[in-house]
């Protein structure tokens, strides 16, 4: 049952979003963040969506996929509406009836809270839709190593994260076994409240973790034996090449974000 | 060159317990041994006998705490010389999951080479080398944990060839494999020291694996107890088996019936050789 997961969110695909340098679709997705927080206007959010859509097409990713993140944040549009409309006070009043104080400021903020929010995660998803995890880490690990003249060990974050990645799988099957050997013995995992069920997965967690530092052990004897040595002098076969459809990709986010800029501030 | 890959000489090892002070256990005393190049050796012995602490000390994942041991003429306490020494002996472990360190089978036998840090030509050139000599090519962009037990100990040996290696030791490599993927193992472990000419350690408790051996080496309790061909070794029926290890099937029957008067021949160790042996000798006396 916990077998048939897939590591991160990684869709299949041939595009030129799919193609793209990892290390270019980190940079331009930090970038596009950055603006979605700086628009302020409806005119700037038309432009962000615009481009936030053209991105999805280009991509081939089914818009199902690049929407499926908004769920959880659906709550915290909720959530942050109620705060807006009910808390805001000052402003032009909409609608004035006991308690509640509808104002148009307050309106206008959530609004605009919800795109944000709705943007972000659609720009966000597109990341790791278009990536695999293993590239991601390439391209984190890349991006990092400029920050480790100032001691951020960039290479070893990238190697914990590929271990990670690695094990992930592995540790799901052993949870499974370990879940059966336990009903086996008659643990009952899906029957009384919360938090007896969660009392129930300590007889899970602790062979698991027992076994996980145990793997720990094994698996750094059998990278020592394999002459591992940390990151200097290592190279790698996989290069991230940056190609002519990458300039492209940069170019238009730089236009559509110097575009948001000028609108915000010179206008 | 001389021929000999690795020599060790009067090799103790110490376990010394941190629970309980004072507590030692010695694992290894005084172990004597050379081994030449191109050869398949099998270490034989049971659980705690020392065996995989043999094992250690010939990459210098430990270091010996008497006497030396030699590897290509460097000895194993170099600190220098240490990747040299585990570049040309290469480990496979006996968990096939936890040796595995890429998320898909190709970055992992790149780990290696890597570390070495070849240039990225070579390193492709040597991965899909090595992946051919294991007989994976075609799993090559497979994640690791869709493989089966004895796919995954032939990705753990890519690994290793790919660092080109002149030695190879596996520690209980095939003792978690279901019979299909020992086998699997060992046709590889064969192929590539037959026809590559890599020195194979192969440390086991199956005893059908130590009869294709060029050299068998039994270890009890810390010491070398028999050592030499497995013909040679096999035919000590009663010791081996007074040290709580098997002798292959077939061994075991002749010599049974050599307590029962038949003249028989001392260690014969395949089915094969058996019933020739045994078809001669029925066509002999009707």
């Amino acid at each position: 049952m916990l077998k048939d997961i897939t590591l991160g969110q990684y869709f299949p695909g041939e595009s030129v979003i799919h193609k793209a340098d990892p290390r270019v679709k980190i940079i331009l997705t930090f970038l596009l963040m950055i603006a979605i927080f700086i628009i302020d206007t409806y005119m700037g959010f038309l432009i962000m969506a615009l481009f936030t859509a053209l991105i999805v097409i280009v991509s081939d990713v089914p818009v199902k996929y690049t929407l499926k993140g908004l769920k959880p944040v659906l709550f915290i549009a909720v959530f942050a509406a109620v705060i807006n409309i009910f808390f805001v006070r000052e402003g032009t009043p909409l609608f004035d009836y006991g308690f509640i104080h509808i104002t148009y400021e307050g309106l206008d903020r959530t609004v605009k809270t919800t795109i944000r929010l709705t943007l972000l995660i659609v720009v966000a998803s597109i990341l790791t839709l278009t990536t695999t995890p293993i590239l991601l880490t390439d391209g984190i690990e890349k991006l990092m190593k400029p920050l480790s003249i100032v001691g951020v060990p960039a290479h070893e974050i990238a190697m914990m994260m590929t271990i990670a990645l690695r094990f992930i799988p592995t540790l799901l099957e052993e949870t499974d076994k370990i879940m059966k050997a336990q009903a086996a013995r008659g643990a009952d995992f899906d029957t009384g409240n919360i938090v007896q069920r969660a009392k129930s997965f300590i007889p899970v967690l602790v062979p698991l973790f027992v076994s996980a530092f145990r793997r720990a052990d094994e698996l750094a004897t059998a990278m020592e034996a394999r002459c591992y040595r940390g990151g200097e002098g290592r190279t790698r076969m996989r290069q991230l090449t940056l190609t002519v459809s990458d300039l492209y990709l940069c170019v238009a986010a730089a236009l559509v974000i110097g575009f948001i800029v000028y609108l915000q501030y010179f206008i | 060159m001389n021929d000999s890959i690795v020599k060790v000489n009067d090799v103790s090892y110490i376990y010394s317990s941190n629970i309980s002070e004072g507590r030692e256990v010695k694992a290894l005393s005084e172990i004597n041994a050379e081994f030449k190049r191109g050869q398949f050796i099998v270490v034989i012995g049971r659980n705690g006998s020392g065996k995989s602490t043999f094992a250690r000390l010939l990459n210098a994942l430990l270091l010996p705490v008497e006497g030396t041991v030699i590897v290509n003429g460097i000895d194993t306490r170099d600190e220098e010389k240490v990747w040299e020494i585990r570049r040309s002996v290469g480990m496979v472990f006996q968990n096939p999951d936890n040796q595995i360190v890429g998320t898909i089978v190709e970055e992992d036998v790149a780990f290696g080479p890597e570390n070495l840090g070849l240039p990225t030509e070579e390193i492709i050139k040597r991965v899909a080398d090595a992946l051919q000599a294991v007989g994976i090519s075609e799993y090559s962009k497979y994640a690791p944990h869709l493989l089966s037990g004895g796919q995954k100990q032939r990705v753990a040996i890519a690994g290793i060839l790919a660092m080109k290696p002149e030695c190879i030791v596996l520690d209980e490599a095939t003792s978690m494999l279901d019979p299909i993927g020992r086998k699997e193992v060992m046709n590889v472990l064969k192929k590539l020291n037959k026809e590559e000419g890599i020195t194979v350690i192969h440390i086991t408790h199956h005893m059908d694996e130590a009869s294709m051996a060029d050299r068998v080496i039994i270890v009890d309790e810390g010491k070398i107890v028999l050592d030499g061909p497995p013909k040679k070794v096999f035919s000590n029926v009663e010791k081996v088996k007074g040290l709580g290890l098997d002798v292959p099937q077939v061994t075991e029957l002749f010599n049974e019936l050599k307590k029962e008067g038949f003249q028989l021949p001392d260690g014969v160790l395949s089915v094969d050789e058996a019933v020739d042996i045994l078809a001669d000798i029925i066509v002999r006396n009707p």
